[in-house]
C-alpha cells in the first residue's frame, strides 16, 4: 500500500524528516507516536502533497505509484486522505456542497459518473447513520464556527464519504473530550476494512485505547526510532518518550 | 430636489478616510491559472444600419427621426446636448484612461430586421449568439416566469411574455416605444431622478440614447414575473447609450434583472447608460445586474469603458429599492448605484460583487442619501482583485438634517489574489442629524495556502478550489440574487477567475 524509504524533508532549509522508513500494508492500522515537534505533521503533509516542504531524499510509493510526483488533488483522487490536525475554515462554502464537489472530483478522476444531488443526499444519509452523526453540520459553511470536536467529526465524516484507501489521521484526538473521542474512534473503527489502511498520528496513548493499532512506531527527530505492537504504546504511556530517544541517541 | 453626484461624491479623494491595501506576500505560484480567453468574445454577423461616426445637432435629429419621436423628445435631447457641450469630463474617479474622441463614435446602430412578433421571426444568427452566451432565449421562454426583452445593439428585437404582463397592467417595453405609447409617463418621470445635467455621461446619454427599457407597474400590483433584459454590444465602434426607466406605483413590486456580455473588440468601447428607478409609497424595486463586458486583453486593450449612472428614488413613504450587482467585466467601470431615501421609513440596499483582474480598473460603490425620517440603508460590498486589477470602493452615506432616526450598516470586504493587485476603500460619511446610527465594517483578506491545500487534499483542483472560496466570499451578495441569476453569477465568477489567480 504505502512504502516510505529514507524520506528526508526540509522546511525553510531546516531538516525535519531525516531518513524515515515506513511500510504500511493493506488493511493495517499503524500508530505514529512521538514528542511534540518530532515531525509527525510534517510527515502527514509531505505524504499528502502540501507545498512548502522540500523533499531532499528518499522515495514514497503508494499503490505502486511514485507519490511525491503527484499533485495533492491527484493523491486524494487515488485514495489518500488526510484528516487535518487543524481543519481549515472556508467561509460561505456550504459543507454539503463542498463534500459533493470533492466526491464528484474523485469520481470524475476515475471515469465514473458524477452523483446528482438526490443520490448524493442519499449517500450522505447512509454515512451519517453509520457514524451516528446528525446532519446539523452539513448546512453550515465548512468548519466555520465549528467547535473543536465538530471539526474533527467533520473530518471523519469526509473520510467516510470519500472512502480512501489510506487515511492519515493527524492528532484527531487532540482537544477532544472523552465523549467526542469515543464518537471519533467509533467512526474510525467502523471504517476499518481489509482494503483500507490507516496511519494514526497521536501524541497520547489514549486514542489507542479506542482504536487498536496493528503496529506502533515512535517518531523522534525526524526518524522512526522504534517500532512494535500495541504494547509499545502502553510502555510509552508509562515511561514517556525520553528513554527511547536517549536509547536511540546512544 | 434630487442630489447630484457632483455634490454627492466629494471630488477630492485625498480628504477621505482612506484605507489602501496592497498584498504584501510574494506572488503565489498559481500564475499558470492566470490566462483565460474571454469566453463570450465573438462577433455576430448581422447586417446593421449604422450612422457614420460623429455627433452634432443633425445626428441627434436623425436619431430622433429614425425613432419616430415627437417634438418634445427631440427638444429634450437637444437641450441636453447643449448643456453637455459645456460640461467637463469627471476627473476625480480613481481610474485612468486615454481621452475619448466622442466624434469617432457612431451613435446609432440597429439590426435591419425589426418589429418581430415572436421568436420564430428572430434572425437565427442572433438566437445562436444567445446560445453561445449560454442564455438561450428559447430556454428563457420556457423557464418559469422570466420575460426577456432582448436588447441587441440598440433596438429591441424580441419581447416575450407581453400578454401576461399586460393582463396585470404592467408595461414592459423599449424606451422608444414608451416615448410613443406612453408619453405622459415618460415625460413625467424621465430625467426626474437623473437630470441630463447630472454629470458628463448623463448629459451625453440624454442627448443620444437610442434604446433601453421602460417599466411601469401600476398601483397595488405585484409584477407576475422577473423582468429581464440582456444587453450586448455588437457593432464595432457603436457606443451604447441605454436608458432605463422603472416606475413602481404605490404598493407595487417589481424585480428586474439586467445582464450583459460583449464580444471581443480592438478598440475601447464607451458605454454610458442611465438607469432611473422610482418607487412611490409602499412600493419596492429590486434591480439585479450581472455584468460581463469585455475587459480587454491582458494589457487592457480593447475593453469596454463602462460609465453608468444608476439611481433609485424612494420617492414614497415605506418604499424600498435594492441594487444587487455582480461585475466581472469592463476595462474601466465607474458606477455608483445609489438610493435617495426621500420617503419616510424608506429602505435602500446595495449588494455588490466586483472582480478586477488583468489591467481592469473599477471605481464603484454606492450613495445612500437619507432625506426622510427613519430611513434605513444597507451596503454590502465584496471586492475581488487579482493580477494587476485595481479596485476602489467609494461609498457615500449622507444623513440630512431632517432625517430623524436614520440608520446605515456598511460592510466592505476585499479579497486579494496575488500581490500586484490593490483594493482601496473610500468611505464618506456626512451626518447632519445626531440621531443617526451608523455602522461600518471593513476587512481585507487573501485566499490562504491552508484553504487551498485543504480543498486540494479533498481532490479539488486548484482552480475549482479558488472558485469555491471566492464564491463563498460572495455568498451574502449571491443570496440576494434571484435563483437563476445566482447560478449564472457563480458561473460567471468562476469563468472570470479561471485566469485570475496569480
Ligand atoms: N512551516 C514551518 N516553518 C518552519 N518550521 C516548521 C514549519 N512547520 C513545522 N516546522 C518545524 O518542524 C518541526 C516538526 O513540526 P511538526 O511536524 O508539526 O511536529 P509534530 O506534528 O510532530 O508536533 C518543528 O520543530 C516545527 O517547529
Ligand atoms: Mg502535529
Amino acid at each position: 500500500m504505502l512504502s516510505v524509504k529514507g524520506l528526508k524533508a526540509t522546511v525553510d532549509d531546516k531538516e525535519i524528516l531525516r531518513g524515515l522508513d515506513l511500510e504500511v500494508g493493506a488493511g493495517e492500522v499503524h500508530a505514529i507516536m512521538g514528542p511534540n515537534g518530532s515531525g509527525k505533521s510534517t510527515l502527514a503533509h509531505v505524504l499528502s502533497g502540501r507545498e512548502g516542504y522540500e523533499v531532499t531524499g528518499g522515495s514514497v510509493t503508494f499503490e505502486g505509484r511514485e507519490l511525491l510526483e503527484l499533485d495533492p488533488e491527484e493523491r486524494a483522487c487515488l485514495g489518500l486522505f488526510l484528516a487535518f490536525q487543524y481543519p481549515v475554515e472556508l467561509p460561505g462554502v456550504n459543507n454539503t456542497y463542498f463534500l459533493k464537489a470533492a466526491l464528484n472530483a474523485k469520481r470524475k478522476y476515475h471515469g465514473e459518473e458524477e452523483l446528482d444531488a438526490v443520490s448524493f443526499m442519499r449517500l450522505m444519509k447512509e454515512k451519517l447513520k453509520v457514524l451516528h452523526l446528525d446532519d446539523s453540520l452539513l448546512k453550515r459553511p465548512v468548519n466555520v464556527g465549528f467547535s473543536g470536536g465538530e471539526k474533527k467529526r467533520n473530518e471523519i465524516f469526509q473520510m467516510a464519504l470519500l472512502e480512501p484507501k489510506l487515511a492519515i489521521l493527524d492528532e484527531t484526538d487532540s482537544g477532544l473530550d472523552i465523549d467526542a473521542l469515543r464518537v471519533v474512534a467509533n467512526g474510525v473503527n467502523s471504517l476499518r476494512s481489509p482494503e483500507r489502511s490507516m496511519l494514526v498520528v497521536t501524541h497520547y496513548q489514549r486514542l489507542l485505547d479506542y482504536i487498536e493499532p496493528d503496529y506502533v512506531h515512535v517518531l523522534a527527530k525526524g526518524r522512526i526510532i522504534r517500532s512494535g505492537g500495541k504494547e509499545l504504546a502502553l510502555e510509552l504511556e508509562e515511561k514517556g518518550y525520553g528513554w527511547i530517544v536517549d536509547e536511540a541517541a546512544a | 430636489m434630487s442630489a447630484t453626484p457632483d455634490d454627492v461624491l466629494p471630488g477630492d479623494a485625498k480628504t477621505a478616510a482612506q484605507t489602501s491595501t496592497k498584498a504584501a506576500e510574494a506572488e503565489a505560484e498559481y500564475g499558470h491559472l492566470v490566462r483565460s480567453e474571454y469566453e463570450h468574445g465573438f462577433v455576430t454577423e448581422i447586417e446593421s444600419d449604422t450612422l457614420p461616426p460623429g455627433l452634432d445637432e443633425s445626428v441627434i435629429a436623425t436619431i430622433s427621426q429614425r425613432k419616430g419621436e415627437p417634438q418634445w423628445m427631440l427638444d429634450w435631447r437637444l437641450a441636453a446636448y447643449h448643456k453637455w457641450l459645456e460640461m467637463p469630463t469627471p476627473k476625480w474617479a480613481a481610474v485612468h484612461y486615454p481621452p475619448i474622441d466622442y466624434q469617432s463614435i457612431s451613435y446609432f446602430s440597429a439590426p435591419k430586421k425589426k418589429e418581430l412578433k415572436s421568436l420564430d421571426e428572430v434572425d437565427p444568427v442572433l438566437l445562436e449568439t444567445y446560445e453561445k452566451l449560454g442564455i438561450p432565449i428559447e430556454e428563457q421562454k420556457a423557464l418559469a416566469g422570466v420575460a426577456v426583452d432582448a436588447v441587441f445593439d440598440s433596438v429591441s428585437v424580441a419581447t416575450t411574455f407581453r400578454e401576461k404582463l399586460s393582463e396585470a397592467g404592467v408595461i414592459f417595453c423599449s424606451i422608444s416605444e414608451a416615448v410613443q405609447e406612453y408619453p405622459e409617463l415618460v415625460q413625467k418621470y424621465l430625467g426626474s431622478v437623473v437630470p441630463p445635467t447630472d454629470n458628463f455621461y448623463t448629459g451625453l446619454n440624454s442627448a443620444v440614447f437610442t434604446d433601453g427599457t421602460f417599466v411601469y407597474v401600476p398601483k397595488n400590483t405585484r409584477c407576475p414575473m422577473e423582468l429581464s433584459t440582456y444587453f450586448r454590444i455588437n457593432e464595432a465602434k457603436t457606443g451604447q447609450f441605454e436608458r432605463t426607466l422603472i416606475v413602481a406605483d404605490e404598493g407595487s413590486y417589481v424585480s428586474y434583472l439586467e445582464g450583459c456580455t460583449a464580444p471581443q473588440r480592438d478598440e475601447n468601447q464607451l458605454h454610458a447608460a442611465v438607469v432611473e428607478l422610482i418607487a412611490l409609497d409602499n412600493a419596492e424595486i429590486k434591480y439585479s445586474t450581472v455584468q460581463n463586458w469585455y475587459p480587454g486583453d491582458e494589457e487592457g486593450r480593447g475593453g469596454i469603458y463602462n460609465f453608468v449612472t444608476k439611481r433609485g428614488d424612494c420617492r414614497g413613504d415605506n418604499s424600498k429599492i435594492s441594487w444587487t450587482q455582480v461585475e466581472t467585466g469592463s476595462a474601466i467601470t465607474w458606477k455608483y448605484p445609489s438610493c435617495i431615501l426621500r420617503g419616510d421609513n424608506s429602505v435602500g440596499e446595495f449588494y455588490s460583487v466586483a472582480v478586477t483582474k488583468g489591467k481592469q480598473q473599477a471605481d464603484t460603490g454606492t450613495k445612500m442619501i437619507h432625506l426622510g425620517k427613519n430611513t434605513r440603508s444597507t451596503i454590502v460590498s465584496k471586492g475581488i482583485s487579482a493580477q494587476h486589477g485595481i479596485q476602489s470602493y467609494r461609498g457615500l452615506v449622507r444623513i440630512a438634517g431632517k432625517a430623524e432616526g436614520a440608520r446605515n450598516h456598511t460592510q466592505c470586504d476585499s479579497l486579494l489574489i496575488g500581490d500586484k493587485c490593490a483594493a482601496n476603500t473610500f468611505p464618506y460619511i456626512e451626518v447632519k442629524n445626531p440621531t443617526a446610527k451608523m455602522e461600518h465594517e471593513a476587512t481585507t483578506s487573501k485566499i490562504s495556502d491552508d484553504q487551498l491545500f485543504y480543498c486540494r487534499s479533498r481532490g479539488l483542483s486548484e482552480e475549482d478550489a479558488v472558485s469555491m472560496i471566492v464564491n463563498g466570499f460572495c455568498k451574502e451578495v449571491f443570496n440576494e440574487l434571484p435563483m437563476e441569476f445566482a447560478v449564472e453569477a457563480q458561473k460567471l465568477l468562476s469563468i472570470s477567475l479561471e485566469g485570475a489567480v496569480g
